[in-house]
Formats: C-alpha cells, sequence, structure tokens
C-alpha cells in the first residue's frame, strides 16, 4: 500500500508539504459503489485529503456514476449503504465533483438522479479538467 | 472481542473502547461510556453528543473535528462552534471523546 501510494501520487515530497504548496489533486471514481471495496476506500482518502488543505476533486465517470445515485439501498446484499456520506463532503469543503455526461447517458441517468449537487460535463472537457491537475489518483 | 456490562446488558466495543454496534446505544450506554473518559456530562456536553448522534445518522460517517466544528457553529451557535469551547468539554480531544460516548466510530481522517 506504501509504495502504491507513493506511486500514485507522483512522489510528493515532504519539502512541498512544509513550504504549504497546494496542489491539485482529483479522484477518479469509475467502479461500482458495491462489490469492490475501491469506491468506499476513495471516500474516506478524500476525506482524510480534506485536513491537508489541497485542492481536492472528485471525478465520476463510467459504472463510477452509479456511486452518487439516489436511492441506493443496500439491505439484499448486506452492505452499509454509505451514500449519505457524499453529502457530507460539502462540510469538508470539497465541492467540486465532475460528471462525464456520456457515463450518465450511457446508464439512461440525468443530473436529476444524483444525490450531490455535481457539474456534469463532456468527455473532452473531463479529460481537460484531469490534464489541468498536479495529482489524479484512480480508484 | 471486549465487552462492557450496563444495567445488565452487555454491549461489545472494539479495543479502544467504541461500540460496536451503534443501534444498540442508549443514553445509560452513553453515560457508562463518559464515565470511562472520566468525563462528567452535563446538558451541554449531551447537546454535543446528541448532535454527533444526528450528523452520523445525516451522513454516516463521524466528523472530523474541524468539520465538527463548523457544524456545531451553524448549528447551535458561534459560542459553540470553536474547539475551544469543545475541548473543555472534551479535553482528550471532542471528535474522539465525543463520538465514543455517543455510540459512533472513530472519527475518518482522526490522525
Amino acid at each position: 500500500m506504501g509504495v502504491e501510494m507513493t506511486e500514485a501520487t507522483g512522489g510528493i515530497d515532504f519539502e512541498d508539504e512544509e513550504s504549504g504548496v497546494v496542489k491539485k489533486f482529483m479522484f477518479v471514481n469509475r467502479k461500482a459503489p458495491y462489490g469492490t471495496i475501491y469506491a468506499l476506500e476513495a471516500l474516506e482518502v478524500v476525506l482524510i485529503s480534506a485536513a491537508f488543505d489541497q485542492d481536492v476533486s472528485l471525478a465520476f465517470l463510467d459504472d463510477g456514476v452509479y456511486q452518487i445515485v439516489k436511492g441506493q439501498h443496500t439491505k439484499a446484499i448486506d452492505v452499509k449503504n454509505f451514500s449519505p456520506t457524499y453529502r457530507a463532503l460539502e462540510g469538508y469543503d470539497i465541492e467540486k465533483l465532475y460528471v462525464e455526461k456520456e457515463s450518465l447517458d450511457q446508464r439512461g441517468l440525468t443530473e436529476a438522479d444524483l444525490l450531490v449537487d455535481v457539474q456534469v460535463m463532456s468527455s473532452a472537457d473531463m479529460a481537460k479538467m484531469m490534464a489541468e491537475q498536479d495529482i489524479v489518483i484512480s480508484f | 472481542m471486549p465487552t462492557i456490562e450496563v444495567n445488565g446488558k452487555s454491549y461489545e466495543t472494539d479495543e479502544e473502547g467504541y461500540l460496536i454496534n451503534l443501534g444498540e446505544w442508549n443514553e445509560d450506554v452513553g453515560a457508562y461510556l463518559a464515565i470511562e473518559e472520566k468525563v462528567e456530562m452535563t446538558p451541554s456536553h449531551w447537546e454535543v453528543v446528541n448532535f454527533l448522534r444526528e450528523y452520523y445518522n445525516d451522513y454516516q460517517i463521524a466528523p472530523a473535528i474541524r468539520v465538527l466544528t463548523k457544524a456545531i457553529g451553524k448549528k447551535l451557535g458561534a459560542e459553540k462552534g470553536n474547539s475551544k469551547y469543545l475541548y473543555e468539554l472534551f479535553p482528550y480531544g471532542p471528535a474522539k471523546q465525543a463520538c465514543k460516548i455517543a455510540g459512533l466510530p472513530k472519527p475518518t481522517g482522526c490522525i
């Protein structure tokens, strides 16, 4: 895990942290919320990242858009429905949530199906947004 | 797994004393956990504990201290939404101690 994190974060060193440099972090969510641990782990990392005063954004693509769909009922699969936690992000000053329009369209979803306020953008704009980041971490 | 006993009923906790099943919590359990934390509960303490339980109910997480402070300020007023006030109530860390008494898990991002 330690080694992976270092690679994924592009080798952030302590000097950066001490000098108070703010970097643009994007956490990319591509997987369905349940069935794997990725979505929940990403959310935990995002919440922890809020403590470091960085410029944090989240992107939802592919099946990742299901993470923020309204009305998740998880009782039958016996796991906790953690989707209400996305609504807590605002309180953590994480307000940049981007959703790829194509991913919504392919799944017959619209912005009205989502449980948080997001910015919907085309695949091309999403690519631009990613290119502007200092660090992109994919889950 | 460690257990605590309140009014003849036993409750599971983790190694650090956090209640395992949130749903089992009641005020007596909260009062017991407070004694273990050496916190003398007053209405001001219960106000924070109840606030945390509501927060958890809404968001399914225990908030980080910074977030808790801000949210309390919004709901209960600026004179309560600051770390001085909260640390006076819960000297060993408001998020950590108050969460434990409220029967919540340890806050995410509590490092």
